[in-house]
C-alpha cells in the first residue's frame, strides 16, 4: 500500500514526519497527507472521517493549516457512534474557535449530546462546551448545564461545574442560576466535586455583588469548617501531594474565602482562628505545603485588618526569602511586592534579604527583587541601597545591568537628597555602564549640572578623572566632553574646588588631548565626534594657547564621509580661522537649562510633539519653509523626519549642541544636511540671547532670521561652499537677534563719521510690515561751531522705498545733535540688503559744506 | 485561569499543545517557538518561574519543568497559585508515568489522542478539574474501554505496545 494514500494510518504518517531529515520533507510528506485529506474528504468517505481528522490535528500541531477539516468534526459529532464523537469533539476544540460560524451549527448537537444517556458522551459534550462555548451557546445551553450540576455522577458534577464557570464567564447575567446550585456543591463530600465547586463559587461571587453577600452571609461558616476538616484531616492517599493533604483543595478554599472576607469585618473575623492555624500548622519543607502558605498569605494580606496575622504573614514571606529554593523565593517577592501597599514597613524589614536577592544567580529572581527594592527606596534609605547596588552593578551579568542601570539612575534622580551626590553616583555609573544608560538620562544629568554652577568645576575634574579609567563607555564620554567644552577653564586652573576632592594638575593641552582621543577613537559614533568637535571650538576659544592644535585636529575632519562631520569641521575652522572677533561670542557657555521646562518636556514628550506639528503650516514636509514657525518649531525640524517618539531626545541635543544626530547617516537626502546645519547656526547664534528655548518669546526676532535664512539655506547644502556660510555668519555675527525688545532688535550703526560730522542710525522694525524700517538719524557736531541751514539727502535704489520726515532742526548746535526720522521699505527684504548714498549740506560761519557717502553696514535683515 | 499547556521536546519541537483562548495556528506556532527560545535558554537550578507578558500578554506567568528530552510548560494568569501549578505538572506527569508505564517521548508522539484524553480530565476549558491521578486513570480508562467496545478501531491504544506491536 502507498504509505501516503488516505489508507495511512496515524501512526504511519507521524513515523514518515519523524523521520523527515529536513523541514523541505517534512512539509512535502505533510502536503501528501493533506491531500489525500482533502481526497478523501470530498468522496465523503465515512470509514476514514476520523481517522483523517485525528491526522488533522496532529498537523495541526505542527502548525500546517488544517481548515478544510472543520465541516469533518461537524459530521464525526453528529455521528452516533463514541470513538467518532470523541474524536470529532477534539477536533471541535483544537481546530475551531468561538468566533466561527460553524459554532452555530454545532450547539444542537452539544444540546442532544448532553442530554444523551451515555454519561461519557455527555462528559465529551461538557468538555468540548467548557473550551469553546461562545456567548450565544452560553445562554442556549445553560439550562442544561444547570440541571448536570446535580448529576448522580460525580465527574459530571465537577465538568458541569467548570462549564458553568465559562458560561458566567462569557455571560455573567446567568450567574443568578448558579447560585443555588453553587451552593449546594460547597457541601459536597467529594474532593474533586468540592474543588471545582468552591471554584464555581469564586467566579459567582466575582461577577456578582448580590451573590458575593449571599455565599458571605450563608456560607462563611461552613467554609471555614471545611477547611478545618482538612487541615485536620489524617493523611489521605488519594489526594495527597507530597505529604500534604489535598493542596489544591486548600488553595482553592483559601482563594474563596478571600474573596468573602475582602471588605466585610465580620467574615474576616469569623476566619481569622482557620487561616492562623494554617498559616503556623503547614509544613513548609514541601513544595506542596509552601504552595497552601502562599495562598493562605495571599488571603491574609487581601482581608480586613488584623495586625497580628499580617505579622504572621510577612514572616512567612521573610522565611521564604531565606529558603534555598529559588521557585519559593521568587513567589515570596512577588507577594512582597502586592504587600507593599498593605504594610511597607513589614516590608522594609526584610530590605536586607531582598538586597541579596538581586545578586541571586537566577534572572527571574533577579528581576523581581531588583523591581522590588525599586519601590522601597525612599528618602532616608536611598544613599545604602544605590550604594549596594552600583556596587552590584560592578559584577552583575552582562543581560542584567540594562535594567539595573534604568532602576538606579531613576532612583538616584528621584530621591537623591543633594545635587553633588546626584552626580557622584551618575558619574558612577556612568564610568560602570554608560553604554546602558539611556539618552534621556544623560541629557537630565547635563541639566542638573548646568544648574548647579558650584559643581561644574568640580564636575568637570571628576569627569576628566573617570574619562582616563574608563574611555570605552561612550555615554560617559559625552558627558565629560560636553563639560570640558564648556567649563575647560575651570578643569585647568582648579576653579571652585571642594574640600573632598584631591587637587589634579590638568595642563591645557590635556584637555585637548582627551577631546582629540574621543574623535579619533574607534568607538566612538557620530553624535561623540559631533559632540568633540563643539567641545574642540569651545576649547579654541578658552585656550588661545591652543588655538593653532585645535585648528589641525579640527580639519582632519574636513574630509570626513559624515556629512554632519564634514561640515561642522569646515565651519568651525572658517570660525576659528577667520572670525576670531566673533569667536568668543560663538562658544558663550550654554545657557542654563530650565529645569522645570526639560522635564515636563520629557514627561510628555509624546504630547508635546504632537502639538508641535499641529501647528506647522499644512504639514510642509520641508523644514526651510517651515520656518515661519515658532521657534520650537524651528528646533524640531530635525524631529520630524524621525520617528516621533525620538523627538523629545532630539530636541534635546538640538538645543544643546546643535547636533542633529538622526539625519546624516539616515537620510543623504541634500536638504537634510542643510536643515541641520542652519539649526546649528541658529543655535550658536541664539547664545547671546538668554533663553533661546523659552516658548513664545522669540517670535519676533525669529521672523527676521527666517528671511535670511530661507534663500540662503539651499546653498548651504554644498557643504563645500564654506564661504556663503560664513556670509551668513558675517551678517549675523556682530548683530545677534534679540527677543522683541524693538530697540534691541537691531543695533545701531555709525553710518557716517568725518572730522566734524557724525551720523547714527537707529533701526526700529514695525511688527505689522516686516518690509519696512524705521530709521532714527542722529547728527553730532563734533566741532564747536554751529552748524546752520542743515540738510540731509538720502537715496536708495529702485528697490527700496525711502520716506524723509523733516529733521527736529536746520541748525545743529555746537557739539549738540538733532534728529531726523526716515522710513526706509525693502521690497527685496531677504534677499538684497539696504543701501543708500547719502549727502550733508550746511554752512559753518556763513560757508557751504557739502559731505557725501554711501552706507553699507546696515544690518542685515533689514 | 490556565492559558496554555504545552510539551515540547528539547529540539523545541511541539509533541502537545493546548491554547484555551482561541488564537491562529501562525500564533500558536510563534508563541510555541517563543516559550522554546526562552526555556532553552534558562540554566539549570534556577526557579522555574517565568513572567513572559512579551509573549502571552499582561499579568502572564510560565512555569515549566523539564524530564529528560521534554518541557512540560503551564501558561497562567495571576489568578493561580504557581506553586500549585508546578504541582499540576506533576500529577500531569504521575498519570502520565501511569498510563503508560514509564513515559517516554514517543509514547506522548504516537499516542496524541490519548494525551489530549488525559489532559482534558485535569484541565477543563483553563480551569483544574482534577488533581488526583488515581481519578484521572479512572476517567482515561473507562474512554478507552467505551472505544475498544463500540468498535473495532482503536484510537487510545490501552499501552504503549500498541505502536510498538506494529
Amino acid at each position: 500500500m502507498n504509505p501516503f494514500s488516505s489508507g495511512t494510518r496515524l501512526s504511519d504518517m507521524i513515523r514518515a514526519i519523524r523521520a523527515s531529515k529536513t523541514a523541505a520533507e517534512e512539509r512535502a510528506v505533510v502536503r501528501k497527507e493533506c491531500a489525500a485529506i482533502r481526497a478523501s474528504i470530498n468522496e465523503n468517505d465515512q470509514d476514514y472521517r476520523h481517522r483523517d481528522l485525528a491526522k488533522l490535528m496532529f498537523i495541526h500541531m505542527l502548525g500546517y493549516p488544517t481548515h478544510f477539516g472543520q465541516m469533518e468534526c461537524l459530521k464525526l459529532i453528529a455521528s452516533p457512534g463514541f470513538p467518532e464523537k470523541r474524536i470529532g469533539y477534539l477536533g471541535l476544540m483544537l481546530l475551531l474557535d468561538e468566533r466561527q460560524e460553524v459554532l452555530m451549527l454545532v450547539t444542537n448537537s452539544l444540546k442532544q449530546d448532553l442530554n444523551h444517556t451515555n454519561q461519557y458522551i455527555v462528559g465529551l459534550a461538557l468538555c468540548a462546551l467548557g473550551n469553546i462555548c461562545s456567548a450565544e451557546m452560553a445562554r442556549d445551553l445553560a439550562p442544561e448545564v444547570e440541571r448536570l450540576l446535580q448529576f448522580r455522577d460525580p465527574n459530571i458534577r465537577k465538568k458541569a461545574a467548570l462549564c458553568a464557570i465559562r458560561i458566567i464567564r462569557k455571560v455573567p447575567d446567568l450567574s443568578e442560576n448558579f447560585i443555588n446550585p453553587g451552593a449546594a456543591l460547597l457541601k459536597e463530600k467529594h474532593h474533586g466535586v468540592l474543588i471545582t465547586g468552591v471554584h464555581l463559587c469564586t467566579e459567582i461571587c466575582k461577577v456578582s455583588s448580590e451573590a458575593l453577600e449571599y455565599f458571605r452571609k450563608k456560607c462563611t461558616e461552613g467554609l471555614v469548617k471545611t477547611l478545618r476538616d482538612i487541615a485536620n484531616s489524617p493523611y489521605s492517599p488519594e489526594y495527597d501531594v507530597a505529604g500534604i493533604t489535598d493542596p489544591f483543595l486548600h488553595i482553592r478554599l483559601l482563594k474563596l474565602l478571600r474573596v468573602l472576607g475582602q471588605g466585610d469585618a465580620d467574615a474576616s473575623d469569623c476566619m481569622n482562628d482557620i487561616l492562623a492555624q494554617v498559616a503556623s500548622k503547614t509544613e513548609s519543607n514541601k513544595n506542596a505545603g509552601n504552595a497552601i502558605l502562599y495562598e493562605c498569605v495571599q488571603t491574609i494580606m487581601s482581608i480586613e485588618e488584623n495586625g497580628g496575622l499580617r505579622v504572621l504573614a510577612i514572616n512567612i514571606l521573610g522565611k521564604f526569602l531565606s529558603n534555598r529554593d529559588n521557585n519559593i523565593r521568587y513567589v515570596a517577592l512577588n507577594m512582597l511586592m502586592r504587600s507593599l501597599t498593605v504594610d511597607s514597613q513589614a516590608v522594609q524589614r526584610h530590605r536586607a534579604t531582598i538586597l541579596e536577592c538581586v545578586k541571586d544567580s537566577d534572572a527571574s529572581i533577579q528581576k523581581r527583587a531588583l523591581e522590588l527594592i525599586y519601590l522601597l527606596v525612599n528618602e532616608n534609605n536611598v544613599k545604602p541601597l544605590a550604594k549596594e547596588l552600583i556596587e552590584y552593578l560592578e559584577v552583575s551579568e552582562q543581560d542584567f545591568k540594562g535594567d539595573l542601570t534604568a532602576k538606579i539612575c531613576s532612583i538616584v534622580e528621584k530621591f537623591a537628597p543633594e545635587k553633588i551626590w546626584y552626580i557622584d553616583q551618575m558619574l558612577k555609573v556612568l564610568s560602570e555602564a554608560g553604554t546602558y544608560v539611556k539618552e534621556d538620562v544623560w541629557h537630565a544629568l547635563i541639566v542638573v549640572i548646568t544648574n548647579a554652577p558650584d559643581l561644574h568645576g568640580y564636575t568637570v575634574r571628576a569627569l576628566y578623572r573617570a574619562l582616563h579609567t574608563s574611555f570605552e563607555q561612550e555615554t560617559l564620554v559625552r558627558v565629560a566632553i560636553w563639560c570640558i567644552g564648556e567649563y575647560a577653564d575651570l578643569l585647568v586652573n582648579n576653579a571652585g574646588m571642594l574640600d573632598l576632592e584631591d587637587p589634579i594638575t590638568v595642563t591645557e593641552s590635556d584637555a585637548v588631548d582627551v577631546v582629540e582621543n574621543a574623535i579619533k577613537h574607534h568607538l566612538s559614533d557620530v553624535t561623540t565626534k559631533a559632540m568633540a568637535l563643539i567641545a574642540l571650538l569651545k576649547i579654541s576659544s578658552r585656550f588661545p594657547s591652543c588655538s593653532e592644535r585645535v585648528k589641525s585636529i579640527i580639519g582632519q575632519n574636513k574630509g570626513s564621509f559624515v556629512l554632519e562631520l564634514q561640515q561642522r569641521s569646515l565651519e568651525f575652522s572658517s570660525v576659528i580661522q577667520k572670525h576670531q572677533n566673533i569667536r568668543s561670542s560663538l562658544v558663550e557657555r550654554m545657557p542654563v537649562l530650565d529645569e522645570a521646562t526639560f522635564s515636563g518636556r520629557r514627561a510628555g514628550s509624546l504630547p508635546a510633539s504632537v502639538s508641535t506639528s499641529g501647528k506647522s503650516p499644512l504639514g510642509i514636509p520641508n523644514g526651510v519653509a517651515k520656518a515661519a514657525a515658532p521657534l520650537v518649531d524651528l528646533l524640531d525640524l530635525g524631529s520630524d523626519d524621525t520617528p516621533v517618539p525620538t523627538s523629545s531626545s532630539n530636541n534635546f541635543l538640538q538645543d544643546l549642541l546643535g547636533v542633529d544626530l538622526s539625519q546624516p547617516s539616515a537620510q543623504p537626502g541634500a536638504m537634510q544636511p542643510s536643515q541641520a546645519g542652519a539649526d546649528i547656526l541658529m543655535d550658536l547664534l541664539s547664545i547671546g540671547t538668554p533663553a533661546p528655548v523659552q516658548n513664545g518669546s522669540a517670535n519676533g526676532d525669529l521672523l527676521s532670521i527666517q528671511d535670511n535664512n530661507a534663500p540662503i539655506a539651499p546653498s548651504l547644502t554644498s557643504p563645500t561652499a564654506p564661504s556663503s556660510m560664513m556670509d551668513l555668519l558675517d551678517g549675523f555675527g556682530p548683530t545677534p537677534p534679540k527677543s522683541e525688545d524693538k530697540s534691541a532688535a537691531y543695533p545701531s550703526i555709525v553710518a557716517f563719521e568725518s572730522s566734524s560730522l557724525k551720523i547714527e542710525f537707529n533701526f526700529t522694525k514695525q511688527s505689522e510690515n516686516p518690509q519696512t524700517t524705521d530709521i532714527v538719524a542722529n547728527f553730532i557736531n563734533l566741532t564747536p561751531n554751529v552748524y546752520t541751514e542743515f540738510l540731509f539727502q538720502a537715496a536708495v535704489p529702485k528697490f527700496l522705498q525711502l520716506h524723509l520726515d523733516p529733521a527736529s532742526s536746520n541748525s545743529l548746535p555746537a557739539n549738540g545733535n538733532i534728529k531726523q526720522t526716515m522710513r526706509v521699505t525693502n521690497s527685496q527684504k531677504g534677499k538684497k540688503p539696504i543701501v543708500m548714498r547719502m549727502r550733508v549740506g550746511y554752512k559753518i560761519n556763513g560757508k557751504d559744506v557739502l559731505e557725501e557717502g554711501q552706507i553699507n553696514n546696515f544690518p542685515r535683515g533689514l | 485561569m490556565i492559558k496554555a499547556v504545552m510539551m515540547l521536546n528539547t529540539q523545541g519541537k511541539p509533541r502537545l499543545a493546548k491554547f484555551y483562548d482561541y488564537l491562529p495556528v501562525e500564533k500558536q506556532q510563534e508563541l510555541i517557538r517563543g516559550v522554546f527560545s526562552v526555556l532553552c535558554s534558562r540554566p539549570e537550578n534556577v526557579s522555574n518561574f517565568l513572567e513572559i507578558d512579551s509573549l502571552f500578554g499582561p499579568d502572564s506567568r510560565l512555569v515549566y519543568k523539564h524530564y529528560a528530552t521534554l518541557y512540560f510548560v503551564l501558561v497562567f494568569d495571576g489568578s493561580e497559585n504557581e506553586l500549585a501549578m508546578l504541582d499540576l505538572i506533576q500529577v500531569l506527569v504521575e498519570t502520565l508515568d501511569k498510563c503508560f508505564s514509564n513515559v517516554c517521548e514517543l509514547d506522548i508522539v504516537f499516542n496524541y489522542s490519548k494525551m489530549h484524553a488525559v489532559l482534558d480530565e485535569i484541565v477543563f476549558g483553563g480551569q483544574v478539574l482534577e488533581t488526583s491521578s488515581a481519578e484521572v486513570m479512572k476517567a482515561v480508562e473507562e474512554i478507552s474501554k467505551l472505544e475498544a467496545a463500540s468498535n473495532s478501531i482503536s484510537l487510545v491504544p490501552k499501552s504503549v505496545s500498541g505502536w510498538r506491536g506494529r
